[in-house]
This record gives C-alpha cells, sequence and structure tokens, in this order.
C-alpha cells in the first residue's frame, strides 16, 4: 500500500515553476532517491511535502490523510521528518538538546508540570533523555558520550550531517526524507553513510526517500530511482534502468551536438 | 607609539568631555579622600589613568610565541597617553578662559577652570596639568609590571577604597548598626563624611593583605567543593545557601530605609528581568515594549485594592489581587503576542514597542480616564498584608519582593531544562527547523510571552503597593531599556548575571546620587565597552562560556571519566 501518494503537484515561484505536476508514489519500506541536476526542483518538493511551502496545485496523501494546508508540526506529528541539503541544527544547543527537541511532539509535558516538577514530568523528561540516548547510540562512537553535552556547532560537518539525522529519527518518523545527506563526506563517511541508511531501513524500518547527487550511494541504497528535471518527472525505475535512460543522460550532459543543431 | 599618541588624543577628548558636560565640577563638591582627593579631580585623571593602561597594554600575540616582556616601554608609553591627554584639558583650559563659552557649554564655568587649574595661573597650570595627567597614565601603565597575583591584590585593594569612600552612607549605617561607631570615626572624617588619609591607608593595607592572602586560595576552595563525594558536595551547597539567606535576612536590618528601598526597587527590576530573560534570553523574541506587563500588575492591583479606584473598586487586599494580576497578565501577553505570531527578529521588536507604548498612552488618556483615573492615577493603595503581617517600611518590602525574586530565578531554572524551555531555544535558533521539528510555533510563542508577562506583573503588583500609587508616566519606554540593559549586561540566560547586572546597573546609579544626572551616559558607556569586550555579558550562563572553549572542556570531562576506568576511547578519524 502506498504510504504517500503525491497527484498533480505543482509550485510557482513567479515565474519559475519549480515544480510541474508532479506524481510520485512512495510505499512503505521502499528507499526512492530523487536525482535530477542543480535547480530541478529536488529541494522544493521536499519543502512542499513537509509543509514548509505550500503548493498551488495537487495533493499530497500521506497515510491516508491529506497534507496540503497542513502547519510542518502537524505533518511531522503525522509520521514525517526531513533533514535539511545545508544542515540545519540547532548550533547554540547542545547535541542532547538538538535530539531532545526531536521528541517535542511525541511528548507533553506542560510549562505547569515543569514548574512543579510532577512526577509525570520528571518520569517524561527521563524516558526523552532515555530515547535521545538511545538513538545517538545508532551512530556509533561518531556522537558518543563526550559528545552529548557539546554544543552542536563545534561539531564536524559530517557530524552535523549524523545530528541532523539522529534529530529526524527522534521524532519517531514513518517516511525519513533526507536531501543530500553525503554531501561534504570524505569518501569513508560515505561507505560509512551508506550502511547507515540500509541500516535505518533493515533496523528502524522506516520508509526513505532521499535527495542524492552521489551516485554510488544511490546504486546501494535505492529500490528506486526518480529523475526529476525543471520540475517535472523524467522517469522512474531500477537504477539500472534510469543509468541507461536516453532522456535522463541528457539532463546531466545535455544534446549530443549533432541532435540538439 | 603611534598607539600611544592615538589613545592619548581619544583619552584628551575623554577628558575633555567629562570636563565639559559638567561631571568634573558636579562632583568636586564630593571628597574622597579628606582633603587631598575630591571626586571630580579624581574622575578627571581616573579616565588618564584608563587610558595610559591601554596605552601600554601588550599587542595580541600569536599562541605559541614568547610575549613581549613588561618593562619600561609599558609605562613611557602610559605616560605620554596620559600626558597628551592633560594637554587637551590644558588646551581646552585657554580656551574657555580666553572666550566665555558659556552660552554654549553651561559648564565651563569659572569654578570648573578652577577646578581644572588647582588654583594656578593658566601658563603655570598647563605643565602641571599635563605632568598630574601623565603621572596617572604612567601609573596606568605600570600596571602590567606587577606580576599577576600582585597586581590582582593592588587593584582590588584600590577599588575597594573607592568603594569605603564612595559609599560612605552606607558604612557608616552598616557599622553604626553592628555597634562598630568606633571604625567609622577612625577611618572617616564623620558619618557621611569622607575618607581620612589614614582611613584610606588603613583599608587599603587591610584589602592588599586579605587579597594576597587569597589569591590562589579561593580556586583550591572551589576545586575542594567540586572534587566533594555529591552528596558531600550537595550539602555544603545547601550549607552555603543557609548562610547566604540568613545575611540576606539582615541586610535591610543594617542597611536602613534608604539603601533598602533602592534594594527593593533593584528586586523589582531584577523580577522583570527574569521575565523578559525568558521571551528575549529563551525564546529569542525581542520585546521592547515590556513595560506594558509591569503597568498591566501595577494597575490590576491598582483597581482592585485601592478605594480611590475610579470604576470599579472591591478594595480586595493586594494579596487577594494576585490571582487577577496573573489572568490580566496572561490575557495581556496573549494580546501582544496573538499579532506577533508570524513575525521575527526586528519587526517584531518594533510592533512590541509600539505596544508599550499604546498601553502608556491608554492608560494616560482622557477617554479611558473614568476607569484608569487618566493623568491623576490611583492612590490610595493599601500596603502588602499576610495574616498578621503588614509589610509597610522599604525595609519590610525587601523580604516579598526577594521571595518573588527567588520564585522568579526558580521557574528560569526548571524551564531552562524541560520540554517548552528546549521549544523555546529552538525557536529562537531557527524558527522554521523548529515547527518542521515538531514544535508548534503558535503555542511557543505565546507561552513565553505569558511567563514573561506574569513575572513582570508580579513587579508591577509589588512595586504598586509598595509605593501606594500608581501613575501612568511611570511606565515610559525606559523601563522596558533599562530591564533589557540589565539582561544584555549582566548575560543572557544565566540568573546571577542579571542579577548583578540589577546590581550595577540599578543598584549603583541610585547609591551614588553625584551619578544619577549622568545615570543613561553611564549606561551607554557600560553598553559600548561590554559589547566591544564581552558581548557575552558579566556571567555568562555556562551554555554562553561554552560558545567559547566547548571542545577541550567537554573533552577533558570525558577523559576524566573513562580515560581512569581504564577504557580509552580513541577519538575515531574524520570525526575532528
Amino acid at each position: 500500500m502506498a504510504l504517500l501518494e503525491i497527484q498533480g503537484l505543482s509550485k510557482a515561484f513567479g515565474g519559475l515553476r519549480a515544480i510541474n505536476g508532479l506524481d510520485i508514489t512512495v510505499d512503505e519500506g521502499e528507499v526512492v532517491s530523487v536525482i535530477g541536476p542543480n535547480g530541478a526542483g529536488k529541494t522544493t518538493f521536499f519543502n512542499l511535502v513537509t509543509g514548509m511551502e505550500s503548493p498551488d496545485e495537487g495533493s499530497i496523501v500521506f497515510g491516508g490523510q491529506e497534507l496540503v494546508g497542513l502547519r510542518p508540526n502537524q505533518i511531522l506529528q503525522l509520521g514525517m521528518a526531513r533533514t535539511f541539503q545545508n544542515v540545519r541544527l540547532f548550533p547554540a544547543m547542545t547535541v542532547m538538546e538538538n535530539v531532545m527537541v526531536g521528541q517535542h511532539s511525541r511528548t507533553k509535558a506542560g510549562l505547569l508540570g515543569a514548574i512543579l516538577k510532577t512526577p509525570s514530568q520528571r518520569r517524561e523528561e527521563r524516558e526523552i533523555e532515555e530515547r535521545s540516548k538511545e538513538v545517538l547510540s545508532f551512530f556509533g562512537t561518531r556522537l558518543a558520550g563526550y559528545r552529548h553535552d557539546e554544543l552542536s556547532m563545534t561539531l564536524s560537518y559530517a557530524n552535523r550531517r549524523r545530528l541532523e539525522i539522529a534529530r529526524a529519527m527522534a521524532t519517531n518518523p514513518r517516511l525519513l526524507l533526507l536531501d543530500e545527506p553525503t554531501a561534504g563526506m570524505n569518501p569513508r563517511e560515505t561507505i560509512e553513510l551508506t550502511e547507515l541508511i540500509g541500516q535505518l531501513r533493515s533496523e528502524r524500518a522506516y520508509t526513505i526517500v532521499l535527495i542524492e547527487h552521489d551516485m554510488q550511494v544511490v546504486r546501494n541504497v535505492s529500490d528506486r530511482v526518480v529523475v526529476l528535471d525543471h520540475g517535472v518527472k523524467l522517469t522512474e525505475g531500477s537504477y539500472d534502468e534510469v543509468s541507461t535512460n536516453e532522456k535522463v543522460i541528457e539532463a546531466y550532459l545535455g544534446r549530443p551536438a549533432e541532435l540538439g543543431a | 607609539m603611534r598607539r600611544a599618541v592615538k589613545l592619548g588624543l581619544a583619552g584628551g577628548a575623554a577628558m575633555v568631555l567629562v570636563a565639559a558636560i559638567g561631571m568634573v565640577a558636579a562632583f568636586q563638591a564630593r571628597m574622597l579622600i579628606d582633603p587631598i582627593l575630591p571626586l571630580g579631580t579624581f574622575f578627571l585623571y581616573l579616565v588618564a589613568f584608563i587610558f595610559g593602561w591601554m596605552a601600554s597594554k601588550p599587542p595580541v600575540t600569536l599562541e605559541g610565541f614568547e610575549p613581549a616582556r613588561a618593562g619600561i616601554r609599558n609605562v613611557l608609553a602610559g605616560a605620554m597617553a596620559g600626558a597628551l591627554g592633560g594637554l587637551c584639558v590644558g588646551l581646552l583650559l585657554i580656551v574657555m578662559t580666553t572666550w566665555d563659552l558659556r552660552g554654549v557649554f553651561i559648564a565651563l564655568s569659572p569654578e570648573l577652570a578652577e577646578i581644572l587649574s588647582f588654583g594656578l595661573p593658566v601658563a603655570a597650570a598647563i605643565p602641571v596639568i599635563a605632568l598630574v595627567a601623565g603621572a596617572a597614565g604612567a601609573l596606568g601603565g605600570a600596571v602590567h609590571l606587577l606580576s599577576p597575583r600582585l597586581r590582582r591584590a593592588v587593584l582590588s585593594a584600590l577599588a575597594w577604597v573607592l568603594v569605603f569612600s564612595l559609599f560612605t552612607d552606607i558604612f557608616g549605617q552598616a557599622f553604626t548598626a553592628l555597634r562598630l561607631e568606633f571604625l567609622v570615626d577612625f577611618i572617616y572624617t564623620g558619618r557621611g563624611g569622607a575618607l581620612t588619609i589614614v582611613g584610606a591607608i588603613v583599608v587599603f593595607a587591610v584589602f592588599f593583605v586579605l587579597y594576597w592572602w587569597m589569591s590562589g586560595r579561593t580556586n583550591t576552595l572551589r576545586q575542594r567543593v567540586q572534587s566533594m563525594p555529591r552528596g558531600q558536595r550537595s550539602r555544603w551547597q545547601i550549607g552555603a545557601a543557609v548562610i547566604i539567606l540568613v545575611v540576606l535576612y539582615f541586610v535591610p536590618k543594617i542597611m536602613g530605609p534608604f539603601v533598602s528601598q533602592i534594594l527593593v526597587t533593584a528586586g523589582i527590576y531584577l523580577l522583570m528581568a527574569l521575565g523578559l530573560n525568558i521571551v528575549v534570553g529563551y525564546a529569542g523574541l525581542l520585546d521592547l515594549g515590556y513595560v506594558a506587563f509591569f503597568a498591566v500588575g501595577a494597575y490590576t492591583t491598582a483597581i482592585l485594592t485601592s478605594p480611590q479606584s475610579p470604576a470599579f473598586s472591591p478594595e480586595l487586599s493586594v494579596v487577594a489581587s494576585i490571582p487577577f494580576v496573573m489572568i490580566a497578565a496572561a490575557v495581556a501577553g496573549i494580546l501582544v503576542a496573538t499579532p506577533v505570531i508570524r513575525m521575527r527578529g526586528d519587526y517584531l521588536a518594533i510592533v512590541t514597542l509600539g505596544f508599550g507604548e499604546i498601553a502608556r498612552i491608554l492608560l494616560n488618556s482622557e477617554w479611558l480616564a473614568p476607569y484608569f483615573g487618566g493623568a491623576q492615577g490611583i492612590t490610595n493603595i493599601p500596603d502588602l498584608q499576610i495574616g498578621p503581617l503588614t509589610f509597610s517600611t522599604p525595609q519590610d518590602y525587601f523580604y516579598p519582593v526577594f521571595l518573588f525574586v527567588l520564585f522568579a530565578a526558580y521557574v528560569t531554572y526548571a524551564l531552562q531544562n524541560s520540554r517548552w524551555g528546549r521549544a523555546w531555544m529552538a525557536m529562537r535558533e531557527d524558527e522554521s527547523v523548529a515547527e518542521a521539528m515538531g514544535v508548534n510555533i503558535v503555542t511557543a510563542k505565546l507561552s513565553a510571552f505569558v511567563v514573561g508577562a506574569i513575572l513582570a506583573s508580579f513587579g508591577g503588583s509589588l512595586f504598586a503597593s509598595q509605593i501606594g500609587s500608581v501613575f501612568p508616566h511611570t511606565f515610559d519606554i525606559v523601563v522596558s531599556i533599562t530591564v533589557l540593559v540589565i539582561i544584555i549586561v549582566g548575560g543572557m540566560g544565566s540568573v546571577p548575571g542579571v542579577a548583578l547586572g540589577a546590581i550595577v546597573l540599578i543598584v549603583l546609579p541610585n547609591l551614588l546620587r553625584e551619578f544619577s544626572e549622568y545615570q543613561f551616559l553611564f549606561y551607554g558607556v557600560l553598553l559600548i565597552v561590554m559589547m566591544l569586550n564581552r558581548p557575552e555579558g558579566f556571567i555568562p550562563s555556562k551554555r554562553r562560556a561554552q560558545e567559547l572553549h566547548s571542545e577541550e572542556m567537554a573533552q577533558d570531562a570525558w577523559l576524566e571519566i573513562y580515560g581512569e576506568k581504564g577504557q580509552p576511547e580513541q577519538v575515531p578519524e574524520g570525526a575532528v
């Protein structure tokens, strides 16, 4: 059954049609890569799905619920979390706090509870802490013990990306949207992250949609690849099908000279 | 060299400014050390001292390089800067004695000329001024020659001499209350007088010895407490807290009504500052109209308790009005927050500024005068009464104000590590990401405003019952600005910092009546100096300190715990 079903999605910025009549379906448990040249509308697509921008037309149905018109926090509540292409952590908060914020929508203590330190608030606070540690332990020594109380701004670039994934995991999502998770990583780190994405699916049972430029990663993790160009879907299919598709090669490399003339 | 000249001229400009705006002449009547040092002269040459110190500050050296050794060059640079400053003052003296500039600069009076020239004729005075300023500058430069330990002891002792000579009233009052009149007679020329020369030397000597002896020891004490096992440490901390509370209990009794009144005012500002700290420091919502919530608290109490309330006067007790004050503040918080929900940063600041002014103008208006009394305000607000206790004097009010401050400090701490505290911080850091991570921005903004509003309204309520009347002109924009300056200078997000900010900005200017005319000049200078040298505030929150050197601290702490257990964790490659 389709977890995410998008039909006729369109969004224009002034005269630029960033997304134009897009239909995409993602099934439960799938890993889908969205690729395409720069400016193809990939990040806009993520922004529309997570409610950070509102579409001009079309429908986005997630787990049977229409998302268009909902605020980002409501969409997250339904079980969809994302990371950002340009890593947007809360820089002056610690690693732990970043992950703890992720659990905001899954907990419910109020202000009075915090001031009166009610037993239920303290229990919940402990649970938040435990779950945050558990999520961070997913990254092994990378975000281990001594880093928990560091400000996230002091982390290395690769660790910031990991922390962003941890923060998204802490929201307990069904669908994880990863925006270029390996951008800026060295080859070793890229391989590590590729394995991690595999684990996210096998151990955590997340459905994953990722935007990625590194074709090795795309080949290794995806069940299906969707190619966008100028806001429209060029094609979709397995990595091998897509990578040999003429239209895709054309979009990336341009039209051969003798035909383009 | 060029630095010394540049700073000397800057210092000269500062000295001329200090003289020309009338500070020197206004402070001259006040003696610091009788009969040699009046405050005006001291203040003028303090400027030379500071610039001498700055001019001879060693340049920044890179890590690993040997810094240049302090030597006679520092003293010379200081002397040069100071003397240049003195020459500028001499120039001022020539100009002001040749032409009468009093039409523009009222303060350039013959009395000022008398003070500046030490009573000498102008031609003889100029070298003297340059010499004295040069000496002050040289002293400033010489500070660098002292070893750190000696420097600390000398400067601290000098600071205490200054404190003793500035706050004669307080020390006189306190010593008298403690039955130590003989001390007053010994070091002062009489109650409320200046320090005697002997007194100044004694104070300096006592504090010099004290600091010399203490240096190095305070740290080890702190370390000892920190290295204690948990139970013992918390017992120590509880003990320290009890001692502080006992001392605080006696403060108003010893200090008398004048100082207590200042402390009550400072406490009310502190209460507001703690509230604003939640709105600005935690949630990042720059509210420039914060005084409106203070006004809501004051007016709600006034209307509900005063028999003079024009329209509606249930004549409740002050305590009974508190729940209504909270409700009114919460409603006001929501009213202000609702229209600004989708606003950020500068826009929010301007709109809240507008709200603050609207509140004051409405309270002042003829239109609402039947309800709020217009410019006449509401008078006859009864004293605070709790059971058999009646609070009427400033000394009495110290205790409830202090309790409310404690409560506000507790709330600040409790909310910091809570679900909403984290949500506020996330919103401050990046509003759209916070929303995408599940924080309901609407609720978060409303709740931050409501909590801040309630704390400020407590301040207003206490203020109204202590003063006994409320007038619209009290709730002016300056209150909002002052509260904001307190948290910026003190250290945003840090309770001890905000407390220190309230002391520096409210208590000091009120104690030094000579300065109160120049209060805002003082705020301005302080703000500029702080922003340049210590933008995180006097006592920054742990988090802010961490922003500067977090990595080594965290790693050291971690190694201490795990390294000794024999499981040294290697720092993973590529994770640097």
